[in-house]
């Protein structure tokens, strides 16, 4: 296991994970959502191809209600 | 009497009334609220999705399905540059691309008044990457001018600080910017009810964004509707162009052929 921080929080994650994987395990596969690596966006189209590294910082979002 | 279009980076809205989305009760409310408006632009804000909690929750972009509605994503809590566009290269990616964002730079938390110099970079940043910037600022008709040369798709000054519903602070200013703009003005946040929405559009304003003035009403639903006749009755009275002033009364039936 390697330890990345998820949205803000010290996260355990599988070493080498991929995005894809580390969405799907979150429960998020079907969600409509973005996410920043190291505050870079990662496109949908790379999840699959993005291996997470240690200490990686990544942000989860999504849509809600604001003015 | 035919009214032409709103246009906005391209697209045309029949709509002038601009809606978000927070602060209602619910998603049912949110949803009862913006159909009653009638409004066809709707923002909402980038926030971190909640992990480990509620993966069933309801979404919002399902309430306000981004086939249906323009949706305008803001930057709303940003207080520099760097977060704000940070903000809009998510929301872009959340919404498969879309670049039309909402840039809200805050100076301070108690006022929430517009920070001007972060904005400014913002917006420079943003429209050379490609983006259509719909920009939060003051009622400053030279900052305008400013946000409308870098490349803003619109230029939006406040009436009054956000959420406060204090109305039209400052007519001869936003009529400043209205008479020297070269894109749509539209007036976000500060009005408190239908009247105030009507001024704004009385001023030849391009349309009104708002949120708590809806959301914050006792019923929210119905003051969606009084928005949306309001926006309408305004920008009807702007187009009719009202009387002129006058100090005197001038009597509304004739003098001649009085019997008396």
């Amino acid at each position: 296991m390697m330890k990345i921080i998820l949205n803000g929080e010290a996260f355990e994650a599988p070493e080498g994970i991929s995005v894809a994987d580390l969405i799907e395990q979150l429960g998020l596969a079907d969600k409509r959502l973005a996410l920043e690596r190291n505050r870079e966006i990662v496109p949908r189209s790379q999840y699959a191809e993005v291996a997470l590294q240690p200490a990686d910082e990544i942000e989860i979002v999504h849509a809600i209600g604001g003015g | 009497m035919q009214d032409k279009p709103l246009t906005v980076a391209g697209k045309t809205y029949t709509s002038r009334l601009l809606v978000g989305t927070g602060k209602y009760k619910d998603l049912d409310e949110t949803r009862a609220a913006i159909e009653a408006s009638g409004a066809q632009i709707v923002t909402v804000a980038i926030r971190r999705s909640n992990i480990g909690q509620n993966p069933d929750e309801p979404n919002l972009l399902d309430v306000i399905p981004p086939e249906q509605y323009t949706i305008l994503p803001n930057t709303a809590g940003c207080y520099d540059a760097e977060t704000a566009v940070r903000t809009c290269r998510l929301a872009r990616e959340l919404l498969d691309g879309h670049s039309l964002v909402k840039l809200e730079v805050l100076g301070d938390e108690k006022t929430l008044f517009p920070h001007i110099t972060e904005t400014l970079k913002a917006a420079e940043t943003l429209v050379a990457d490609g983006f259509d910037v719909m920009v939060y600022t003051n009622d400053d008709p030279i900052v305008a001018r400013e946000l409308e040369q870098i490349g803003c798709v619109a230029v939006m000054p406040l009436a009054a600080p956000i959420g406060s519903g204090l109305g039209i602070r400052n007519p001869y200013n936003i009529l400043e910017i209205v008479e020297n703009a070269g894109v749509p003005i539209i007036v976000d946040a500060g009005v408190g009810t239908a009247s105030d929405a009507a001024v704004a559009m009385e001023l030849g304003c391009d349309g009104v964004l708002m949120n708590t003035a809806i959301a914050a009403a006792q019923q929210p639903v119905l003051m969606a509707s009084a928005m949306k006749k309001g926006i309408e009755a305004g920008r009807e009275a702007f187009l009719a162009g009202r009387m002129p002033r006058k100090r005197f009364a001038s009597a509304s039936s004739p003098i001649d052929g009085t019997f008396f």
